[in-house]
């Protein structure tokens, strides 16, 4: 996996709660055997009409928001099935982090395990985030991994916490399996000792 | 002097390392796969050359994409076909035993893991699948994993996993006729939220929980994930025992004296302490409907879709409005006027044997309501030919009821059995996100016996008020 540390980019707004995984990929196309392309499948039914055109309401349609990296969103985000192809999704369209006051186990697992960032901060933070992304055309974040801050171009920062073993696994774009074979000793023991 | 959970109990017996301040590595005794989520993990074992480290605790089975229809043929979809023959490819490949299509024992993973004896008391066990917390019913710590913890299971039998907190959910009191485990886990959602048990694994307990046969109890831990949780789990007593007893897996002879001895030392010492605990009492609760596109979103069947001005909470209340918009539905409608196209009874929560005995009990010398499709899917092939065998079948047939073959089927939609936009649905499954079981289609879940009654007048009725016999207790 390749390491990652500093994101920066367009803010994305999406103003929902309880966002889950068969709405950021949609169950039709989890039939794909492969890792890759699922972006274009991202929001599906939100993103597109009936009809294959895009939907101009949803905010990932909106000019302003072409290219954003990091995306915003209310509490529980990833709530649901345990597809990993929600973050193989979000991060074949280019997002690199996401920010939410809270996120569902498993989702929020699945990301770090594919070099992506989940930000958690604090509700009212993330309410003031909203407001300037909803408001200033092109507002972007810096997230720094490393220093474990949030900041804009307009001298505004904030902290947030992370599970220091996750810090370290994506900063290092750490191999889990290669890391537990190095433990192939104590694995066999354990075995054994089972009988 | 404080006990221990046995939560606790079942962890430490399973670290095989862990340095200071960090996550556990976890033994893993069984893994469950399914065609959807397993293939990019052995793509990605031969990519970097690796095995299986031991493929005789991993077990796989074809369920989200079948077809419920005549299986004779080939399958349709040519991705879904795909996608089940990679399985297949890949079980050969790596030594996997493939319970496929044509095997007695197909079925949704969560219902034939129990069924066969692979899930017992005190192991862990993971699937790449959210609703592998149904296994914790057995006293199993069993979790849903990603596909890149898939891929890791398989090479090296272990987890990185750190340790969640143990919720404490206490049912309390015995719970009226016609109401059933899933309108207990549904309340229990509805009361702590879709988030409320992030980060824990819940230990369901009380009088309400011990009285429930076993299938009743996987219904409970079934929706665990539905409320957040990681795993939830009930202590194994001697209706567990019972179950597990001569199933094809189950350990035999000496073994089994000797796992049940085992097994009965896994149980939560008096004192132990909980991080989180709630309380509820089984005779408040009424049959559950849900009205919203969350499984937190649940009314009394006496109840009425809210009005949203009653979320205080700005962000929950745009979520009610905006569900209520997708549901069709306007507040204050009692659920009881809410009218039915399509009913579905089946998936991993709802379509076991004895969900489908109850739900006949209710049809039987009934008629489905015109115009309403109504679709049985049992949980796997073996649970088809037991209903068969006790003539359930021909219960629903004569009800107008479509009688199907196993598989996850209108639970997720993969395959053809999907509802149209606007349709609306009673599902005895798990989700009612949209469009999860169809772009554009209305679900709300409810048990069996509600599902049928159901599908018998073509709108929500109070099953309470149906002259019941004793087999739905
Ligand atoms: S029945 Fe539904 S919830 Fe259960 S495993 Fe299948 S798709 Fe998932």
């Amino acid at each position: 996996m390749e390491p990652i540390n500093k994101v920066k980019g367009i803010v994305a707004p999406l103003d929902r709660a309880n966002v889950d995984t068969d709405q950021i990929i949609p169950k039709q196309f989890l039939k794909r055997i492969e890792r890759t392309g699922f972006g274009e499948f991202l929001f599906f039914d939100w993103r597109f009409n009936e009809d294959g055109t895009e939907n101009p309401d949803f905010v990932l349609n909106h000019p302003r928001y072409k290219g954003a990296a990091i995306l915003l969103a209310w509490d529980n985000f990833g709530g649901g099935s345990s597809r990993e192809h929600a973050p193989w999704a979000l991060k074949d369209y280019g997002f690199l982090a996401i920010i939410a006051p809270s996120f569902a186990d498993i989702f929020y697992n699945n990301c770090i395990k594919n070099g992506m960032l989940p930000v958690t901060l604090p509700k009212d933070t993330v309410a003031k985030l909203f407001e300037r992304a909803q408001e200033r055309e092109g507002y972007e974040l810096t997230v720094d991994l490393e220093s474990q801050t949030i900041k804009d171009d307009e001298g505004w920062a904030v902290q947030f916490e992370i599970d220091p073993f996750k810090k370290t696994y994506l900063m290092e774009g750490l191999d889990d399996i290669y890391l537990t074979l190095q433990h192939e000793d104590k694995i066999r023991a354990y075995e054994e000792s089972m009988g | 002097m404080s006990g221990t959970t046995m939560f606790e109990k079942l962890w430490n017996a399973q670290v095989v390392h862990q340095g200071p301040g960090k996550p556990a590595l976890l033994y893993i005794n069984r893994h469950l796969v399914h065609e959807v989520t397993s293939p990019q993990a052995f793509e990605g074992l031969r990519l970097t050359g690796r095995g299986v480290r031991r493929p005789e605790l991993t077990f796989a089975t074809i369920d989200h994409n079948v077809p419920t229809t005549d299986r004779s043929g080939p399958i349709k979809d040519p991705i879904s076909k795909k996608q089940i023959e990679t399985l297949r490819e890949n079980c050969r490949e790596f030594g996997i035993e493939l319970f496929d299509l044509d095997s007695p024992h197909q079925g949704i993973v969560h219902v034939i893991g129990p069924e066969l004896g692979i899930t017992q008391p005190g192991v862990t066990l993971v699937c790449g699948d959210s609703h592998t917390s149904t296994h914790g019913a057995f006293g199993a710590l069993a979790f849903g994993i990603g596909t890149s913890e898939v891929e890791h299971v398989l090479a090296t039998q272990c987890l990185w996993q750190s340790r969640p907190k143990v919720f404490e959910i206490k049912v309390v009191g015995a719970r009226h006729k016609g109401v059933t485990a899933k309108d207990i886990i549904l309340s229990i959602i509805g009361r702590i939220g879709t988030a409320g048990a992030t980060g824990t694994v819940i230990e369901y307990r009380g009088e309400a929980i011990e009285s429930l046969s076993m299938e009743e109890r996987m219904t409970i831990c079934n929706m665990t994930i539905e409320a957040g949780g990681r795993a939830g789990m009930i202590v194994p007593d001697e209706k567990t025992f019972e179950y597990l007893k001569d199933k094809p897996r189950s350990p035999k002879g000496r073994g089994w004296d000797e796992a049940v001895e085992r097994w009965k030392g896994l149980r939560t010492d008096d004192g132990a302490q909980f991080d989180k605990s709630v309380e509820l009492d089984a005779s408040d609760i009424a049959p559950q409907v849900s009205w919203g596109t969350n499984p937190g979103m649940v009314a009394d069947i006496t109840g009425a879709v809210p009005f949203t001005e009653e979320f205080d909470d700005p962000v929950e209340r745009k979520s009610a409005e905006r569900a209520l918009e997708y549901m069709g539905l306007k507040p204050g409608t009692p659920i009881m006027e809410i009218k039915l196209d399509t009913v579905f009874i089946g998936s991993c929560t709802n379509a076991r044997l004895e969900d489908l005995i109850a739900a006949a009990a209710v049809v039987k010398g009934r008629k489905a309501a015109p115009n309403i499709r109504v679709m049985v899917v049992p949980g796997s092939q073996l649970v088809k030919l037991q209903a068969e065998e006790l003539g359930l079948d021909r219960v629903f047939k004569e009800a107008g009821f479509e009688w199907r073959e196993s598989g996850c089927s209108m639970c997720l939609g993969m395959n053809p059995d999907i509802l149209s936009p606007g349709e609306r649905c009673a599902s005895t499954s798990n989700r009612n996100f949209e469009g999860r079981q169809g772009k554009g289609g209305r679900t709300h879940l409810v048990s069996p016996i509600m599902a049928a009654a159901a599908a018998i007048e073509g709108r929500f009725v109070d099953i309470r008020e149906w002259n019941l016999n004793d087999e739905i207790e």
